[in-house]
């Protein structure tokens, strides 16, 4: 028997959830206006809400301060690189695991996730001066290397349990209805996984976007992504909330408006293995 | 075209022996089911002939060829699987259409077939469709029709029709039936169901623990089993088994005697029981009998045989009908 919901259980839980909503998005929504204040209502007190003086100052000024497009497709290239070749290593790995286990398999897939228990700076000091002695410091080249490596164990993960999901029945059909190798790739494999590969590659794009550990710390300027941009307006001279606010607006934009556009990908990515 | 062989085939997994030697002539045209409890290796046999296994040992031979080491998709052989095994993200056009596209064939060939196949099994108005639209029974004959466009050498069945409900079941068995008799194609047909093995077969293989137990037409397994294994699967409701100073009278370890050969009485009868659990299902009557001196006994009477649980009974055995079995276990050939 269904449960009865009332409509007062309901309106509740509709309210529960806009007031859980509006707590998440608030911080956004605040950095989004106070980038366009100036730097003393910024920090007015009691803080103004939405009746300021709107200004565009603060991104002209943080466009000529730094290179925003520099910054810009340092981020796009380490983020993309990075979950491409993560793809390409994962891919076929993932599909090892899933169609052909051995008594192992579980266990290589535990030791990957382990490596994500650990925090990132113990691995610090040693990386760093890897990247020190191999001259990859502050070049993007060593990032997408980082990246790839740390977010590696997810991927393959994310890939395994969908090609799980892919029933071998399917495959084996394939092969009786006279399909080779390449054309039970080609025609039942692919379609089938890519869903999967695609739900995937964009988390795996905003997770690389987001990353702020490495990208601070193994980077000047030269490879600096939106990162880095963010924080170099948080220290040298004091906090300028409002400039800070304008970078961020402008670094957080591009992957808030791709993740927009694949909201459906991103649900089932995000809720990956729990939805059948 | 259609026949198959065996040659003292087995196949093991890491220390398992599933099958430890199997030697089998199925016969171009013959309609054969494998039949079996669960983890009896028919399955797996089934698997072995398609080639989606490898053999561990010994010869699989299609039409006189060695196929022992060929591909699934060079045998020529169509199957059809228990969960359908349907392409989702192709419309049931697509999934009929797909091993003759495989095969290059040029596509006006392939769009008369897939017509020709949808109409056979009733699914012209759904060629649109996505697996996902159907239901179980219009599923299954998708997975037909993409067996039987390719009019390959032989079908093979893997328990087709486990899942779908008891009603459809019956359907799609005289459909499956029927479909034998039109394209008097090879089929093989794997169930652990004795009902869809008795209804369905010209030849039946019993199979138990990766072994053959016999081999058989229908009548010939139901009227002399070769042992106590094939004597209890085949039949029902189930062969009564009797052991004891009854079998002993009979020179024999274990009577079996097949609940319709069992005449009743309510005045007098070789044994008097009484009766457990009486089954009414119209056309018959299932009677579970406590006898004395004999033990439960299952027995069938006639559809309004009126009587309750409770009410004494007398019941005699046919004894032409009854099947002697050693003590291994064997049939003992009846004296002539």
């Amino acid at each position: 028997m269904a449960r009865k919901v009332t409509t007062r259980r309901k309106l509740v839980m509709t309210a529960i959830a806009w007031v859980l909503g509006i707590m998440i998005f608030f911080p956004i929504l605040w950095t989004f206006l106070t980038s366009f204040k100036t730097e003393a209502d910024a920090i007015a007190s009691p803080p103004q809400f939405l009746f300021f003086h709107w200004t565009l100052e603060n991104y002209h000024e943080v466009q000529s301060r730094s290179d925003y497009f520099k910054h810009f497709s340092n981020s796009v290239i380490i983020s993309f690189g990075s979950t491409l070749i993560g793809l390409i290593i994962a891919i076929p790995s993932a599909w090892a695991m899933a169609f052909a286990p051995t008594k192992k398999t579980k266990d290589v897939l535990m030791w990957m996730l382990s490596t994500k228990m650990m925090p990132p700076v113990g691995a610090l000091i040693p990386i760093y001066l890897l990247f020190q002695s191999f001259g990859l410091l502050d070049s993007r080249i060593g990032l997408v290397m980082v990246l790839t490596l740390i977010n590696l164990p997810i991927i393959v993960w994310m890939l395994y349990t969908y090609f799980k999901e892919i029933p071998g029945e399917i495959l084996e059909a394939a092969r009786m209805d006279g399909a080779s190798l390449m054309k039970e790739i080609a025609y039942v494999l692919t379609p089938m996984a890519v869903p999967g590969i695609a739900s995937t590659l964009l988390l795996n794009i905003i997770l690389a976007w987001n990353e702020a550990f490495w990208t601070l710390n193994l980077t000047a300027s030269k490879a600096a992504p939106l990162t880095t941009f963010i924080a170099s307006y948080s220290s040298p001279e004091g906090l300028f909330y409002a400039k800070l606010s304008a970078a961020s607006t402008m670094a957080i934009a591009p992957i808030l408006i791709l993740g927009w556009f694949s909201q459906k990908q991103l649900v089932r990515g995000l809720t990956f293995g729990a939805v059948k | 075209m259609g026949s198959i062989s065996l040659q003292k085939v087995s196949k093991v997994f890491g220390e398992a022996k599933v099958i430890p030697s199997i030697d089998l002539d199925i016969n171009n045209g013959e309609f054969v089911v494998f039949v079996g409890p669960s983890g009896c290796g028919k399955s797996t046999l089934l698997r072995l002939i398609a080639g989606l296994e490898d053999v561990s040992g010994g010869k699989v031979v299609i039409d006189g060829k060695d196929a022992t080491d060929a591909a699934p998709s060079e045998r020529g052989l169509a199957m059809v699987f228990q969960s359908y095994a349907l392409y989702p993200h192709m419309s049931v056009r697509n999934n009929i259409a797909f091993p003759l596209k495989m095969a290059g064939m040029p596509k006006e060939e392939i769009d008369k077939k897939v017509s020709d196949a949808a109409r056979v099994l009733n699914l012209t108005d759904y060629l649109e469709r996505k697996p996902r639209q159907l239901s179980g029974g219009q599923r299954q004959r998708v997975a037909i029709g993409r067996a039987i466009v390719r009019q390959p050498s032989a079908f093979l069945f893997d328990e087709p029709l486990s899942n779908l409900d008891a009603a459809l079941r019956v359907n799609m068995r005289l459909e499956i039936s029927e479909l034998h008799q039109q394209l008097k194609t090879t089929m093989i047909y794997v169930t652990h169901d004795q009902v869809e093995a008795m209804t369905m077969a010209d030849k039946i293989v019993v199979l138990n623990r990766g072994n053959i137990e016999q081999v058989g037409s229908p009548l010939e397994l139901y009227r002399s089993p070769r042992n106590l294994f094939v004597a209890g699967f085949i039949g029902s409701p189930k062969m009564n088994l009797i052991s004891g100073d009854y079998a002993r009278a009979q020179n024999a370890a274990t009577i079996g005697i097949r609940p319709e050969h069992v005449s009743l009485s309510t005045s007098d009868g070789d044994w008097r029981g009484t009766v457990t659990v009486a089954e009414h299902l119209g056309s018959d009557t299932f009677l579970h009998v406590n006898a004395d001196g004999v033990g439960p006994i299952t027995v069938r009477a006639g559809g309004e045989f009126g009587v309750k649980h409770g009410d004494t009974v007398f019941i005699t055995p046919d004894k032409s009908r009854m099947h002697r079995f050693d003590d291994k276990g064997l049939a003992i050939p009846a004296a002539a």
